[in-house]
């Protein structure tokens, strides 16, 4: 995840904020993919904050449909991509982030173009906003359990049960749980607002870990290698479909969906009011829009698109609501105290 | 009798002026919904603002001597509820921006603690909504007034108000296409007495001239009794000249009758022969006025009755016997001899009696007229194919003449010669044949010199 390997996010949000009153910079691009088409008619530019590796199988199917449209994919972080969109005037046709927040915020500033069409229409209403706004995947977070602290022992499968585990046991765990540093990842920080609106159990279980010595993370991946390496016992919070992922590669854990509720993340799109190349824009939207349609584009790119049914069919998977709430925690006030109770939960101060 | 030409139709009028109404009524109401549905929508997108900004007022405190907010969720979420438009918040204090957007324009009134105040503006490409609240915390003891102010943009109403819109235009058209249905309904039903007046008047016989009783609403009864009284004063002169005409056959006729008595009387008592060639001439001019005047008075009353023609049962052998018989002796001056033939089972026909009588004495006193002395008229009843009363003689015939003209009032033929005439015989049979549904035919002898002259009666 890209999201999660970002450094220096602090100051990169904190510019975000102070929004247009930093001088304008370059965009700086993690990597950058251009698939060629073979007679080119039109290129199609998207900035992305997803790897290369989930993304590469859709742009190609998506080639495959529409052969004469080159695709010029950039990858930046999520700070960085808010910052291009709404500061430096960057030119692209779309914008694709896991950061469903400041997605809400480029379109809650006027920086979407409005589209409708049968496929967005097809869309669940939690899935899209303004008709600017179109999630294409549906992410639960998910608790990550190494199999070497796990074996044969009972699973918390809810946040009560997790924190009376750590509680009873804090000899079994000291040093071993992990969760994101929230000061450092937009990802984690948007997680744990999701679960302090959800729960209070969430402050509970952050003075539990805080007394344990919580190991503190900035990406997914960092913990998982911990949880592998037999350093961590649990990581609470991780992105279900990138640990999905590793587990299929390596092995060495256990990913728990909490039965209590599990916030579901929407991976988003969203065409921009300065695209050049609208009608290709739009024909992409569409055909995430109706990724489900693809189950081989699913399988190879390993994103779980949209589907209503999964999750009326599991009452605990809440998908964050996209709209004007998530406004809230980019508040400069509300995130500096939200960041305050997150300290003094945590570091026990 | 020829249709009076219509100016104008209080039917259309009225329903024009219904529908004229009822679009009136129509725009009205669509107005007046469309104004209370956008007054309604911007009330409610005010109070959701309102609320909004009361709630992150409440959430202001001072903290370390400075003013912080710990925004609440719920102050932007609630407006995400009811529609997807943008939203945009700024608190201030003392003028410095605290936090939210610091572009966000100042309200057009500052409000005050008792006082929200609302302004609308372009922000951001969109026009939006702004409520402003004013608070008043205190950091250290000194008063600080914050100004709080939510914004949204109105996309997201003017959808709902443009849906209500549809709905009152829906409603007005509804309303109109009703109340002009039934506008035209009200129009025919209000003229429905009127149409029934018409038919009882049209329905009348022809000389049914009572008093006209259908039941009439109260607007219209001055007019029925203006036409009871046309009525009646109608049928008053129409007896009166029913009246003229017997009395003037009868004192006409009786004082000749008298003189030509008289005449013949002296006449037998004359012995020089000039003397008595003088009182012929006399008694034929005597008999030729009176012939004259009592067609001129048959005529009259032809034209009379055959307006209100009777219905009697008329037996058509009957009448041509009669007929026959009381031009015997006139034509008996003459050696003349009439030849009635009638079949045993004679046909009957409904009509006027006397017209009927009219009708056939003049044809055979035409025939008459105009035979030789010494020769033959020959009247026939037959029922065949249709009735036909066919009057033949052996005289001078009708000659090249015109037929159809001879039936004209007073139109004589170039044949006539010395035979006086008034040229209103066959005037009167042929008016009377047709209103008796039958024609009158001329033509000549089929069996040598003379003249034929039909009745000729269709089988009902
Ligand atoms: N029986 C007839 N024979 C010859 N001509 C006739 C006969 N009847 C009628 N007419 C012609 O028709 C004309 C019109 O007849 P009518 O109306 O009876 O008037 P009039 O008083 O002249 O006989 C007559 O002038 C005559 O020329």
């Amino acid at each position: 995840m890209r999201l999660d390997r970002l450094s220096a996010v602090l100051i990169g949000w904190l510019a975000v904020l102070a929004a247009w009153t930093l001088p304008a910079t370059a965009l700086e691009i993690e990597e950058r993919l251009v698939l060629e088409a073979q007679t080119p008619r039109s290129v199609l530019r998207i900035l992305s904050t997803a790897d290369r590796a989930p993304f590469e199988p859709i742009l190609k199917a998506f080639q495959a449909e529409n052969p004469d449209v080159t695709i010029d994919y950039t990858i930046a972080g999520t700070s960085d991509v808010m910052k291009a969109v709404s500061e430096d005037g960057a030119v692209f046709d779309l914008v694709i982030s896991s950061a469903m927040d400041l997605q809400t915020k480029l379109a809650n500033d006027g920086f979407a173009r409005t589209y409708r069409s049968a496929a967005t229409d097809s869309l669940p209403d939690w899935a899209r906003w303004r008709d600017q706004l179109f999630a294409f995947t549906q992410e639960p977070v998910v608790l990550i359990l190494s199999d070497a602290a796990f074996a044969g022992q009972v699973v918390p499968t809810t946040r009560d049960e997790l924190i009376e585990l750590l509680r009873d046991e804090p000899e079994r765990f000291m040093g071993k749980v992990g969760t994101y540093d929230v000061r450092t990842s937009g990802f984690g920080y948007l997680m744990a607002t999701q679960d302090s609106r959800v729960s209070e159990a969430i402050w509970r279980l952050l003075e539990v870990i805080g007394r344990l010595d919580a190991r503190l993370y900035c990406c997914s991946g960092d913990m998982l290698r911990d949880i592998r390496s037999g350093k961590l016992a649990v990581a609470y919070n991780v992105l279900g479909s990138y640990a999905a992922a590793e587990l299929r590669e390596t092995g060495g854990f256990r990913i728990v969906h909490m039965k209590d509720f599990a916030n579901v993340m929407l991976r988003t799109v969203l065409i921009l009011d300065r695209a050049e190349n609208v009608a290709d824009a739009q024909r992409m939207v569409d055909f995430l829009a109706t990724l489900g349609r693809r189950p081989d584009v699913v399988a190879a790119s390993g994103l779980p698109p949209i589907d209503d049914a999964a999750l009326r069919g599991n009452v605990a998977l809440r998908p964050i609501r996209l709209g004007p709430g998530l406004l809230v925690y980019l508040d400069r006030l509300k995130r500096r105290s939200f960041l305050r109770n997150w300290e003094a939960s945590i570091t026990q101060e | 009798m020829t249709a009076q030409r219509a100016s104008g139709s209080i039917r259309r009028r009225l329903f024009l002026q219904l529908a004229l109404i009822a679009a009136l009524l129509s725009v009205g109401l669509f107005l007046v919904t469309r104004s209370l549905a956008a007054s309604a929508v911007e009330a409610m997108q005010d109070g959701i603002l309102a609320a909004s900004a009361t709630s992150i007022a409440d959430a202001l405190r001072s903290e370390d001597g400075a003013i912080t907010l710990d925004l609440p969720y719920s102050a932007l979420s609630m407006l995400g509820t009811i529609n997807q438009d943008r939203v945009f918040y700024r608190v201030v204090v003392d003028g410095e921006t605290l936090t939210g957007y610091e572009d966000l324009p100042p309200p057009d009134e500052t409000p005050t603690i008792s006082r929200n105040s609302f302004s609308t503006f372009a922000y951001r490409d969109d026009e939006v909504r702004m409520v402003s609240v004013a608070r008043v915390v205190s950091t250290g003891g000194v008063p600080s007034t914050v100004q709080i102010s939510v914004a949204q943009t109105r996309l997201g109403l003017s959808a709902i108000s443009q849906r209500i819109s549809g709905v009152a235009t829906a409603a007005g058209l509804g309303f109109f296409l009703v109340a002009t249905a039934l506008s035209l309904w009200a129009a025919r039903s209000a003229l429905r007495p009127l149409e029934r007046m018409t038919e009882a008047v049209t329905r009348r016989g022809p000389g049914d001239l009572r008093p006209l009783q259908a039941e009439t609403p109260a607007e219209l009864v001055p007019f029925v009794d203006a036409l009871n009284s046309f009525i009646s004063r109608l049928g008053a002169s129409l007896q009166r000249s029913e009246d003229l005409i017997a009395e003037a056959a009868h004192r006409v006729r009786t004082p000749l009758a008298t003189v030509r008595a008289k005449a013949e009387v002296t006449h037998r008592k004359l012995q020089k022969p000039e003397h008595r060639l003088t009182m012929r001439e006399m008694i034929r001019a005597i008999d030729e006025s009176s012939r004259s005047a009592g067609q001129l008075l048959d005529h009259a009353m032809v034209s009379f009755r055959t307006d209100s023609l009777s219905e009697d049962t008329v037996d058509l052998a009957e009448i041509v016997q009669e007929t026959c018989a009381r031009l015997e002796p006139a034509a008996g001056l003459k050696d003349v001899e009439i030849r009635c033939q009638t079949p045993a089972d004679a046909p009957t026909v409904r009509g006027d009696w006397l017209l009927l009588q009219s009708a056939i004495r003049n044809i055979v006193d035409n025939a008459v007229k105009y035979s030789p002395d010494d020769s033959v008229v020959d009247v026939r009843l037959e029922v065949g194919a249709n009735i036909r009363i066919s009057v033949t003689d052996l005289g001078r015939g009708f000659g090249g003449a015109d037929l159809e003209a001879l039936k004209a009032r007073f139109a004589r033929g170039g044949n006539v010669s010395d035979i006086v005439g008034s040229g209103l015989g066959l005037t009167i049979a042929d008016e009377v044949a047709r209103a008796h549904g039958a024609r009158l035919e001329l033509e000549p002898n089929k069996n040598g010199e003379g003249a034929c002259v039909s009745i000729v009666f269709p089988l009902s």
